[in-house]
């Protein structure tokens, strides 16, 4: 197997690519369903996360083909994405907290 | 064509097609941008001292509307690339000016959305909702534009006769672009529309 060979990929059919965005309408009517149904309002925060998190991944692997293309590709998406959810998880702690302190130091 | 077909005729090194390689990086570069503006909009979230407020404004079932349309314009941009790699070069025009036109149906809901917005009296400097808000949404819509004005382009490309099977993975980059604009907005949907 040659270099080129081994890198060699076939993307999904149209029936795939339709189940995908079959998928991808029943993911958006959950969460949008999620959103007006009472019941769901303790926990919907982690399950719109998830429920998008779902949609996100879906497209990622499927439509862009990073299930079947390079783990190059991958790694130039992943790891960017990997940096910016730590700087917006640090970002979210540093700033959040210091405004939190700063309205308690007023309060009292 | 396969990446590595088109690699091999750029005979690059790690058998990749260099001009993919380089828009995933841009892709990447994209991440960071949308994740300062989508932090900034958490940050200040909740601490606008006048309203309108998001839960007062913001139109649910019409942005999900919205969302439906671009997760459908996904799906034909999907449709226009299989089309062009195996030199269906009927569908794939046909299925590009849906792209396009799906594309222009989202921005024409984003205009509609924002000028709503605006006679309700929130602007880009009413409050740090309005502020976080427009950025956030403009910036994608820009996107979204980019991305109509590309697939326009392909689509005349195509109706001169000058796009065809070998340029398949032009379509595919531009399809990377499409798609990332997509996905963006699941999660601008999510946390800005849904999360409030």
């Amino acid at each position: 197997m040659n270099e080129h060979s081994q890198n060699e990929h076939s993307h999904p059919t149209a029936d795939v690519y339709l189940r995908v965005a079959a998928v991808l309408v029943i993911l958006t009517v959950l969460e949008v369903g999620v959103f007006y149904v009472p019941v769901f309002h303790p926990v919907l925060v982690p399950v719109l996360l998830v429920l998008s998190g779902a949609k996100f991944t879906l497209v990622v692997m499927f439509y862009m083909h990073l299930k079947a293309d390079s783990r190059v590709f991958t790694f130039l998406f992943g790891a960017p994405l990997l940096l910016a959810a730590v700087v917006m998880v640090a970002l979210l702690f540093l700033l959040l907290g210091a405004l939190t302190l700063r309205g308690a130091a007023g309060a009292g | 064509m396969t990446h590595a077909a088109s690699a091999a005729a750029h005979h690059t090194s790690l058998g990749l097609d260099s001009r993919k390689m380089a828009f995933w990086a841009f892709i990447g570069s994209e991440c960071l941008l949308f994740t300062s503006l989508i932090s900034t909009y958490l940050v200040y979230k909740g601490k606008s001292v006048v309203g309108p407020y998001p839960h007062e404004i913001l139109n649910i079932p019409f942005t999900s509307v919205s969302t439906f349309d671009l997760l459908m314009s996904s799906l034909m941009m999907v449709l226009a690339l299989a089309a062009v790699q195996r030199g269906d070069m009927r569908w794939g025009k046909i299925w590009l000016f849906s792209t396009a036109l799906l594309g222009l149906v989202f921005l024409g809901g984003q205009v509609i959305e924002f000028t709503e917005f605006v006679h309700k009296g929130l602007t880009l400097q009413t409050n740090l909702f309005g502020c976080t808000f427009f950025v956030l949404t403009g910036t994608h819509g820009a996107h979204v534009s980019v991305g109509v004005l590309w697939l326009l382009t392909l689509w005349v490309r195509a109706l001169q006769g000058k796009l065809t099977q070998a340029n398949a993975m032009t379509v595919e980059i531009t399809g990377l672009y499409w798609h990332f604009v997509d996905v963006v907005w699941i999660v601008i949907f999510t946390v800005v529309y849904l999360i409030q």
